[in-house]
């Protein structure tokens, strides 16, 4: 049976894992390479690393990182933040990436999404969108949850899904660094709507909350980062939690 | 022990070369037909589509350099669909070393997600190349089209119906999912590829 996977996430800046609270403030939580091996080890079905350096410099800093993990990780991983371009998929691929997950770009430039997945197909194309619901609709925002668009959740991501992403990564704003839960109502739609998998991001605060995610919201996956990076849910504890609660995980 | 990893358009290889590493051997990455018929051991990996791949393994004459390798060769995902008879992904002949069709995967249900993407068990073990696995240890899979069950197939999985995880004939071996990417369980399936 297919298994729900656990995704921790871990967000990079100067070769150090960081993680954001609502966007804003940053604690650094380690060495990238570390934490990940220690995640393959301890039951992770996947990483994601997220570049949120903005030079260019730090930019070489992350594809040395990237090739450093395919070395010593070997369960897939994902690699996004400030990724525009084909070449820079092909570089981090290159680098030994999974797969990619792009965000602004892709809302900045939709046909990225067709080109990648033309490319090198659309198992290697993750589009990450933040949203933050406002009244009764879902604003995608840019740059981190710093810009707002005219594009809403579930138009964009099922647009997404027809350009030929592979997976959606949707984090709420509004619950991302809360703890109080994922989206789960959005989650639910999304995943009812939409062909391709779908990673619930944003509000783990629980094991409660990883099964509500898949429960409730009917999510594929579900990522998170503070709780893992601090120690509060350990993986096999959270894995084994599942299990009892009658969800398909790897053990 | 000499191993050569097939040279062609279909993608990364790079988590490959890393999974061989981790075993103390540096693949050779080749399509030239008299390196790889002399490697003790080839991997015929790859992501992409199967049309294309087609295409470009006749234009190189891989295709019959593939066919005849005497050595124990594993077909790694888009490699393994290769290997079959006809990929309704671009409705192309493949290499026809299985005597199997790859067919797409026809969702029934909204939660059928296609691709298969992600962890899933496989069982039925008949091979070597499975010793020390458990029925229903976990394995990674990220694909669109499948091979049905057939007189090929050494493992089984299900994902909206019951299809080869595996397939072997003769020095012909081949997983839809990714060894290289499935944790220990993967990195025990490619220590007995070696030993084969």
């Amino acid at each position: 049976m297919l298994a729900k996977r656990i995704i921790p996430c871990l967000d990079v800046k100067d070769g150090q894992t960081v993680k954001g609270t609502n966007f804003v403030h940053l604690r650094s939580a380690g060495d990238p390479v570390e934490l990940g091996k220690m995640y393959s080890e301890t039951g992770a079905d996947e990483l994601v690393f997220l570049d949120i350096t903005a030079s260019h410099e730090g930019r070489k800093t992350f594809t040395k990182l990237v090739e450093r993990l395919s070395e010593e990780i070997y369960i897939p991983f994902t690699v996004g933040g400030g990724i525009g371009s084909i070449d820079d998929v092909d570089r981090l691929l290159s680098a030994g990436a999974d797969k990619v997950s792009i965000n602004s770009a892709a809302l900045r430039h939709p046909e990225l999404i067709d080109e990648i997945t033309r490319h090198f197909g659309s198992q290697v194309c993750v589009v990450a969108i933040d949203a933050r619901q406002e009244g009764d609709t879902w604003t995608c925002y840019l740059n981190g949850g710093r810009i707002p668009t005219e594009r809403t959740l579930f138009d964009w991501a099922k647009e997404c899904a027809d350009r030929g992403a592979g997976e959606i990564l949707f984090t709420s704003m509004d619950h991302d660094g809360v703890k109080q839960g994922f989206a789960n109502d959005a989650l639910r739609q999304l995943s009812e709507t939409l062909p391709i998998p779908i990673i619930a991001s944003g509000g783990a605060g629980a094991k409660e909350h990883f099964r509500d995610a898949f429960t409730l919201g009917h999510a594929d996956a579900a990522l998170a980062a503070s709780v893992f990076h601090f120690g509060e849910i350990p993986i096999p504890e959270l894995k084994q939690y599942l299990l009892n609660e009658k969800i398909p995980v790897r053990i | 022990m000499q191993v050569a990893i097939v040279k062609y358009n279909a993608g990364n290889i790079r988590s490959v070369i890393n999974a061989f590493s981790r075993l103390g051997i540096t693949p050779l990455y080749t399509d030239d037909p008299e390196q790889l018929a002399s490697a003790d051991k080839i991997i015929f990996p790859g992501q992409g589509e199967a049309s294309n791949a087609m295409r470009y393994l006749r234009e190189h004459r891989l295709d019959e350099v593939i066919r005849n390798l005497q050595q124990p060769i594993l077909g790694i995902c888009i490699g393994q669909q290769l290997m079959c008879s006809h990929s309704e992904e671009g409705d192309v002949d493949c290499l026809g070393i299985f005597d199997a069709p790859v067919l797409r995967f026809q969702p029934e249900q909204q939660a059928q997600k296609v691709p298969h993407m992600g962890w899933n068990t496989i069982g039925n073990l008949q091979s070597p190349l499975f010793k020390g696995l458990k029925t229903d240890d976990f394995v990674y899979f990220v694909h669109s089209f499948y091979v049905p069950i057939c007189e090929h197939t050494i493992a089984t999985t299900d994902y909206i119906l019951p299809y080869s995880a595996a397939l072997q004939r003769d020095n012909f071996y081949a997983t839809q999912f990714h060894p290289e990417k499935s944790g220990t369980v993967g990195e025990t399936i490619l220590r007995n590829f070696l030993e084969l």
